[in-house]
């Protein structure tokens, strides 16, 4: 498959980075695959469904960046890591914010609106 | 060896990659930058279709448009298209024959115009059953967030394309190598937004 051989060290270490993204695509797959897989074949109720839908996306998000985007808590990953954690948290107080202020004006204007 | 092979998309190009591994490193943070600009604003067209969900209008709503196989089988062309990138990633890395990267690179875009197409499709048969973007304000925060993605998605695959060029002409010098490995991570993280697409848009719309 290569076209020059590598030295050992190099090819085990090969090895381990493709079995890393092996085992990513497998999880990511499971992790796709529940939540289709429930909404097109259960009747189990909306809430339920819910709950497991964010579950399964939250945790794939996390697959995706450890498996795929390599972001650990390795020491030389540090800083992207932080990158990433502050802007999601700057993320989640301007999504917040937008849900709770425009739902507190939907069930105070327009109550049958309010979901 | 005592220091960890590091295995970002960026910095992971290692020691026969010299030249190319020291300049990816601030070029890889300053993308990651870039990628969290673009997250925000992802997220926060994300809050805007969850608020707009309720401003139907008497018009068609999710589970009148939206097919659950068709966004299944985006899905998998997307989750593939990331894995082989990844697989072109390692070929880079590990410089294996040449070949190989550009077979891997080229699946890879197969895959991104094979989603981009039947994204296409699916938002014409949307279309016709009366889903335009200015039906309500629901089907406009819709097709301000999906279609985007669509966008950036045909963004990376022209990027690919004149990667794809630049290999062709330059052979795999170090801005070859230092714009491959940024494109891996706009690659992968699209993919992450996806993710957030068919969980909370198509699964959300359908469940």
């Amino acid at each position: 498959m290569s076209g020059k051989t590598l030295s050992n060290e190099r090819a085990q270490e090969r090895a381990s980075e493709l079995k890393n993204y092996i085992v990513g695509f497998i999880l990511a797959l499971v992790l796709t695959l529940i939540p289709f897989g429930l909404v097109a074949f259960t009747d189990i109720s909306r809430m339920q469904l819910y709950g497991v839908i964010g579950l399964c996306a939250l945790i794939q998000i996390i697959v995706h960046f450890r498996f795929f985007l390599h972001i650990t808590l390795a020491r030389n990953k540090r800083e992207d890591l932080q990158l990433i954690l502050f802007s999601v948290l700057i993320l989640a107080i301007m999504c917040g914010g937008t849900l709770w202020i425009i739902f507190n004006l939907y069930t105070r204007m327009i109550p049958s609106l309010a979901l | 060896m005592s220091t960890q092979p590091s295995q970002h998309p960026g910095l992971n190009l290692g020691a026969p990659h010299a030249e190319a591994h020291s300049a990816n490193e601030e070029f890889v943070f300053g993308f990651w930058v870039f990628m969290m600009s673009d997250l925000i604003i992802f997220g926060l067209l994300f809050a805007t279709y969850v608020t707009m969900l309720g401003g139907q209008a008497g018009g068609p709503g999710p589970s009148d448009l939206f097919e659950m196989k068709s966004a299944f089988i985006e899905t998998m062309l997307l989750l593939v298209s990331s894995f082989t990138f990844g697989m072109a990633s390692l070929s880079l890395k590990y410089r294996e024959d040449k070949k190989w990267l550009i077979i891997w690179l080229l699946i890879t875009l197969v895959l991104g115009l094979a989603f981009i197409g039947h994204e296409l499709l699916d938002f014409n048969k949307m279309f016709d059953k009366g889903g335009v973007p200015s039906r309500s304000g629901f089907l406009s925060a819709f097709f301000a967030l999906v279609p985007l993605h669509g966008l950036h998605v045909t963004s990376a695959c022209i990027w690919l394309l004149a990667l794809l060029g630049q290999i062709a002409v330059y052979g795999l010098d170090t801005n070859v190598k230092v714009g491959l490995t940024r494109l891996a991570i706009l690659w992968h993280f699209l993919d992450i937004v996806w993710i957030g697409i068919f969980s909370l848009v198509y699964l959300g719309g359908l469940a």
